[in-house]
């Protein structure tokens, strides 16, 4: 009974963290895919996101919003922050990666670094250096299974992952952008012979990537209590291992990547020491470029284009 | 034209408002009006400023105006150049020998911070800039190094000048270590790799308390000693001088950094320095060519950890403290960046970047916490419009200009 | 007609230049294709074809001339704004969307049209054009046989309607029997209405279903004169026909 409660809890966590870094895991996919970048502001953009939805929440609550209208309180704060980092999205990808298309990758890659750099001082500097305490908004009720108990909360948290991810596996398939998109990824020069304009299937890939992220952002924000300035970068880090695993510009493989990356750090955390546990990440990164560089669904074959 | 850049003008403003008005201005409950506002008017007067420098651009007299500055400046140049290199690089040996008697303990301690950053970028320079193998986790060879005088020195009384070379042997295997699995591995993959590994070796000096004390890091190793000959009472006898002033340490990293100056000086036109740039041009190409490659990688890495693990036990033994946390990512950024933007491939200009990155900010000193903006603004500034940094290497110009160089030839005819 | 070609002109280069890297890969280029028929270009490897091609699509932008479609200049427009006039483009090695499906890929040839029926009976169209197709239809791009991709390519080219079909060494890496498939079909499309600029280097093939052709060599043409004219003459023969 005891290890069967502790087994269902484990499997709560691993879905719960594993949807967080699937969800920022899409953004790098999605936007190497198109621009073969490295995108390390991305770990900001999930910062970001967690800051607004703090401040939009936390106004929300003044007004004594969230306890007469919780559904559309939630609904408002998840999509400010994400409309609020797609904005960020498009002006990075505007001032920092557009004038360097055509450059070398090095360039295009320590602008990223440069801009990942920047934003999180500038977050630093604006919202403060030490913790900001998250309004506790989820509550702690939940149901029983199988003797764990889980939260409804992270019953929601999980599903609204589920949710947006499924939203963008139709959007990419079945909608004109989205295939556009996909186009643009597979084979840019041919995409802008058919009459796809690059820049703004481009944009959108920067629109949507960041909005996943935030959506993580305010999540981990509800779900842990607190945000720094700097939470992006180990999160960040994991799901760019992510992304790899699952075949970088593989949107699946963005999902399943995250999913794998949740359990394996859960698993290591209930049986090996965890302050070892964000070593875990960087050793799995490693291993899969060492022996699978195409990733696990590594369909896709990454060649240089020239 | 004028409209086109009213109209950009306008939706960056927009851009800039949605963006800078919550951030900045929502730190509390309260909105920040006062706060908010300024930094937005700041950035807006900033980029009014860029407008206008924009339109300015296109009319006769700044061209004018900018050939004739270009004109002067190139005759400067060749003004400098008239003076025979050996007098030109003497004089500056001479410059630098004196600094310290004319200069106060805080501006040697900042001479001797560039001086390590100059020894880390040039080591770094043979990993990304010859070899063109990017490497994130740099700083990590650093740390090896500091650890490693600081370990034998603190359990085994080792001095500074017999552990470097351990210091350095362990350094290049930690190099080879690195670079065995990412061999096979392009650009960008490296990078998260190299990444990942720097993380790795910071997370264990972090989290093995026994050997590394944690986060508490180590403390109490010796300064660098010299042993010279005295000639007090009429005989030859040696004494133990402990190198314990700031001028001291001063020329202890001078000869360190001059010395690195030599050998990448040295090895960019050797063989090895035409292979690895040829490994960086076209991989295939030059294996085809009877180049190995696997080695040549390997070695650039061992050489490029070597220089850094020797400014880590320099800088271990100055501080006589070491921890965790000065080996973070963002460390391994300042020296990429030093690399970068003072021009890949070329000595001058990374020495220039280290003297603009790590001086100039301590003129700022009150402006401290503005400092890695600026430095990540700075960053992809320079990327967007000189990618080849301040001082590039001729070849490195080429490669990256040369798209604007045709169209520009092409407008030309 | 005049020197330079057939009256009555779809398209019409003047004097086009262009640079490929460094390389000034375009010397001063002027063809004119009329509509209705099909024009070819024909030369050895390097001579500029495919550039030209690019160039007419805006990929790699004329530095200096003019290009004009259906009496418009088009040489300062962007890719997408080119493809939204009419001219389609399939370029060399087919460029297949590889992890997208048959049907995908036609979709995206239709991407700039609004018309949600005509694009249903074209797709009809270029699948009783090329039956296959419909057969591979859920199946991805980059599984096909080569021979089915060009298939593919073409008709992912026509699914945009037309008004200009470029097509770039349709011919290349396929068994002769299909090569000679691909030409009839290509002279299918023509008799329905749409020009067409072939740039081949089997030039036996593609000489003789034009009705016009240039010769080119190192960014510049050479001879220029009706197909039939070319097919007899020598210097042609020798060089290019393998005689």
């Amino acid at each position: 009974m005891e290890t069967q409660a502790f087994l269902v809890q484990q499997i709560v966590n691993a879905l719960f963290l594993g949807s967080i870094y699937a969800l920022i895991a899409l953004g790098y996919t999605m936007v190497y895919g198109i621009i073969q970048l490295i995108n390390f502001a991305h770990g900001e953009m999930f910062t970001a996101g967690s800051f607004i939805g703090l401040i939009v929440l936390g106004a929300l609550q003044r007004m004594g919003f969230v306890e007469s209208h919780f559904v559309l309180s939630m609904f408002v704060v998840f999509a400010m922050a994400m409309a609020y980092v797609a904005f960020l999205g498009v002006a990075i990808e505007h001032v920092a990666y557009k004038p360097l298309r055509r450059a070398s990758r090095l360039s295009a890659l320590l602008s990223a670094l440069g801009m990942s750099i920047f934003l999180s001082n500038g977050m630093m500097l604006s919202q403060g250096v030490s913790d900001r305490a998250y309004p506790p908004v989820l509550g702690t009720g939940g149901i029983h299974v199988l003797g764990a108990r889980i939260t409804y909360g992270q019953i929601f948290i999980v599903a609204f992952a589920v949710a947006l991810m499924v939203g963008l596996n139709l959007f990419v398939k079945k909608t004109k952008l989205g295939k556009a998109m996909r186009a643009t990824a597979q084979n840019r020069r041919m995409a802008g012979l058919l009459g796809i304009n690059i820049d703004k299937t481009i944009r959108t890939t920067f629109v949507i990537g960041p909005a996943l992220g935030a959506a993580a952002g305010v999540m981990v924000g509800m779900y842990y209590g607190s945000v720094r300035f700097d939470m992006g970068f180990i999160p960040g880090i994991k799901a760019f291992a992510a992304a790899v695993l699952g075949g970088i510009g593989n949107i699946t493989g963005a999902m399943v990547g995250g999913m794998l990356i949740g359990m394996v750090e859960v698993l290591w955390a209930a049986f090996l020491p965890s302050e070892w546990k964000d070593v875990t990440a960087f050793i799995v990164l490693i291993l899969v470029l060492y022996f699978r560089p195409t990733g696990i669904l590594g369909e896709r074959v990454i060649e240089e284009r020239v | 034209m004028v409209r086109r850049e009213i109209q950009r003008f306008c939706i960056y403003t927009l851009f800039l408002t949605i963006l800078v008005l919550p951030m900045v201005g929502m730190r509390g409950p309260e909105f920040e009006a006062r706060r908010a506002f300024t930094v937005l008017s700041v950035l807006v007067g900033v980029l009014l400023l860029t407008t206008v420098f924009r339109l300015l651009r296109e009319t006769s007299f700044y061209r004018n105006l900018g050939q004739r500055i270009r004109q002067r400046r190139d005759r400067a140049l060749g003004k400098i150049q008239v003076l025979p290199r050996p007098v030109a690089l003497g004089s500056l040996f001479f410059l630098l020998a004196l600094f310290p008697f004319a200069a106060n303990n805080y501006v040697i301690d900042v001479a001797i911070t560039v001086l390590i950053y100059v020894t880390l970028g040039l080591g770094l320079n043979v990993v990304v800039g010859l070899a063109g193998l990017l490497d994130l986790g740099y700083i990590a060879f650093y740390a090896v190094g500091a650890y490693t005088y600081s370990l034998l020195n603190l359990h085994y009384g080792i001095p500074f000048w017999f552990a470097l070379p351990f210091g350095v042997v362990i350094g290049s295997l930690c190099g080879c270590i690195i670079g065995y699995p990412t061999l096979k591995m392009r650009g960008d993959y490296l990078a998260i790799v190299t990444l990942g590994f720097g993380e790795i070796i910071r997370l264990v000096l972090n989290n093995w308390d026994n050997l590394t004390k944690g986060p508490n890091g180590l403390l109490g190793m010796d300064k660098p000693k010299l042993i010279l000959p005295s000639f007090s009472d009429g005989g030859l006898s040696w004494t133990v001088v402990p190198l314990k002033s700031l001028p001291s340490l001063y020329f202890v990293i001078l000869a360190v950094a001059l010395l690195t100056v030599i050998a990448v000086h040295r090895l960019n036109n050797s063989r090895i320095g035409r292979a690895w740039i040829a490994i960086r041009e076209d991989e295939t190409a030059a294996e085809l060519t009877g180049i190995p490659t696997t080695l040549l990688k390997l070695l650039a890495y061992a050489l490029g950890a070597v220089f850094a693990a020797v400014a880590g036990a320099f800088f271990a033994a100055k501080l006589s403290y070491t921890n965790p946390n000065f080996f973070v990512f963002l460390e391994s950024c300042v020296v990429l960046s030093i690399v970068v933007l003072g021009g890949m491939g070329s000595i001058p200009g990374i020495i220039l970047g280290a003297l603009a990155l790590i001086a100039i900010p301590e003129l700022f000193r009150e402006l401290a916490s503005y400092r890695m903006l600026a430095f990540g603004g700075a960053m992809t500034v320079m990327m967007v419009l000189k990618p080849e940094g301040f001082i590039p290497a001729t070849r490195r110009k080429r490669e990256l200009h040369e798209e604007e160089l045709e169209s520009e030839e092409a407008a030309d005819e | 007609m005049n020197e330079n070609g057939p009256a009555k002109a779809v398209l019409q280069l003047n004097e086009v230049h262009t640079y490929y890297g460094r390389i000034h890969a375009l010397k001063g280029i002027s063809c004119r294709i009329p509509s209705g028929g099909i024009v070819c270009l024909i030369g050895a490897n390097g001579a500029g074809k495919s550039t030209t091609l690019m160039t007419i699509c805006g990929v790699q932008p004329a530095a200096k001339g003019e290009i004009l479609f259906e009496g418009r200049p088009i040489h300062r427009m962007r890719p997408e704004q080119i493809a939204s006039l009419g001219i389609s483009q399939v370029p060399e090695g087919r460029q297949i969307f590889p992890l997208m499906t048959t049907l995908e890929n036609l979709e995206m040839g239709a991407y700039l049209r609004k018309d949600r029926d005509g694009i249903k009976r074209d797709l009809e169209k270029v699948y009783s054009l090329f039956p296959v197709l419909k057969e591979r239809r859920n199946q991805l791009g980059g599984t096909l046989s080569g021979g089915e991709q060009q298939m593919l390519a073409i008709a992912r080219a026509l699914m945009s309607r037309p008004r200009l079909l470029l097509l770039d060494e349709p011919s290349l890496g396929l068994a002769p029997l299909l090569v000679e498939r691909i030409f009839d079909t290509i002279q299918e499309i023509n008799r329905a209405g749409t020009p067409i600029f072939l740039v081949e280097q089997n030039a036996q093939m593609a000489l003789s279903i034009s009705g016009w052709g240039y010769v080119m060599e190192t960014g510049r043409i050479v001879l220029a004169d009706r197909a039939r004219a070319l097919l007899e003459d020598e210097q042609v023969k020798k060089a290019y026909l393998g005689e």
